[in-house]
């Protein structure tokens, strides 16, 4: 690769890397560990991201997103989109698992191929606003495809938790 | 593996989630409980992506190449293979939840093995995605499927009621035609007869748990991977395709 295609390449990264999660907007998609890579192809940048889940809605929003953002340093720049290896929340730095805290959601806890960790049973998510230990799962599924809803038994707040996965 | 066997197999994996994905999406505003209506729509949603991927590899497979949408909203009912399990009507809320465990224990079992399969790397990539996912689901149904069983005896008859109501669909899922077996012969689907065994030991595991049974006597229903099916996908499918067919290529 020339000089100036690895400049180039590099300027598109740190560009995309301000792209924000739209479901989770204090979050970058860089933070999320959804932003794999940006590799020069045929002279031109092509960024290539991850989805969370499947069927998650905010995957388009984010494909044009990272489009807008790298096309104004690389007007040929082009996204794709990685299935493999699949996203996971393993990605997810200690950082950005404080800044999700910090916000309320509570951030995955330990890693996804520990199974016992998979499902919630038998696991403890502190509450982020009190931090207790006695919460409740209400249920698996929650207010987007990555959260499950949970209820602090100490201070009664019902709260979201980062699902391992 | 010939190109149209796989792309039998391809469509199938589609439609089964699609056709899934749809009748979980009738429940949204409608569930007995909130966090229920928020789950069975979640579930909908990643099953509804699942088939964006397998109906995408489908598609690219055709003589003349088609998109995703174009498989899912230009198909008429007798096209579709999913199976007769997943267009049967939601019924009640045991009817749903005794549906979607038969069909995730089997879902898991089939997906699992896509992942670890290395004969077509695009499908094992989508699988290793979807297994994540239908490991919720399958927990999510199971759990329901105990409570409900172990719960009052009225909500113990009604769920049994279910389960006796869906299992003559239930064979469908192991019946294997030549696609099926040019797959399983490849090494890209399990086998047949394996799955079965253990499926019905998981099936059975979850049921004796609930205090439910097995009925027995059942006379077999099959048809849907051969595009043999009820009335209820084509009403299914008239709802689910209308505004693409009134407006084909229209955008938002």
């Amino acid at each position: 690769m020339s000089k100036n295609l690895e400049i180039l390449a590099a300027s598109v990264l740190k560009q995309v890397c301000k792209v924000m999660d739209p479901e989770l907007p204090f979050l970058t998609i860089e933070e999320m560990g959804m932003l794999r890579d940006v590799v020069i192809e045929d002279d031109h940048c092509v960024v290539i991201i991850t989805p969370t889940y499947s069927g998650c809605p905010a995957t388009d929003v984010i494909s044009e997103d990272c489009l807008a953002a790298a096309r104004a340093i690389d007007p040929r720049a082009e996204v794709r989109i990685a299935m493999s290896p699949a996203w996971t929340t393993d990605w997810i730095t200690y950082e950005t698992r404080v800044k999700m805290a910090a916000h309320g959601i509570a951030p995955p806890v330990g890693q996804s191929h520990d199974r016992a960790f998979l499902t919630g049973d038998d696991r403890l998510i502190p509450c982020p606003t009190c931090k207790s230990a006695e919460t409740k799962l209400v249920s698996a599924f929650g207010s987007t495809a990555c959260k499950a809803s949970f209820t602090c038994l100490n201070c009664l707040e019902p709260f979201e938790h980062f699902k391992c996965i | 593996m010939t190109n149209s066997q796989l792309t039998d197999i391809l469509l199938r994996l589609g439609d089964d989630s699609l056709v899934l994905s749809q009748r979980l999406g009738e429940w949204c505003g409608h569930a007995p409980i909130l966090e229920e209506d928020i789950a069975l729509t979640n579930i909908a949603l990643d099953l509804l992506g699942q088939t964006q991927s397998y109906l995408t590899l489908a598609g690219s497979l055709l003589e003349n190449p088609q998109t995703d949408d174009e498989l899912a909203f230009h198909r008429d009912a007798s096209e579709f293979q999913n199976l007769l399990l997943l267009e049967q009507p939601n019924g009640d809320f045991g009817d749903t939840i005794a549906r979607q465990f038969l069909f995730d224990v089997y879902s898991l079992l089939k997906v699992q093995h896509l992942e670890a399969q290395s004969v077509n790397t695009d499908i094992a990539a989508v699988a290793a995605k979807a297994v994540k996912e239908i490991r919720y689901h399958v927990d999510h149904s199971s759990k329901w499927v105990i409570r409900l069983g172990d719960g009052t005896p009225r909500s113990h008859d009604r769920i049994q009621k279910s389960i006796n109501a869906l299992w003559k669909f239930t064979d469908e899922m192991f019946i294997s035609d030549e696609s099926d077996n040019a797959g399983t012969k490849a090494g890209l689907l399990p086998d047949s007869s394996s799955m079965k065994t253990e499926w019905l030991s998981r099936i059975k595991s979850t049921l004796n748990e609930a205090g439910l049974t097995i009925p027995e006597n059942v006379n077999m229903k099959s048809g849907g991977r051969k595009g043999q099916h009820s009335e209820h996908l084509s009403i299914m499918l008239e709802e689910m395709q209308v505004l693409p067919r009134l407006h084909p290529g229209a955008n938002w």
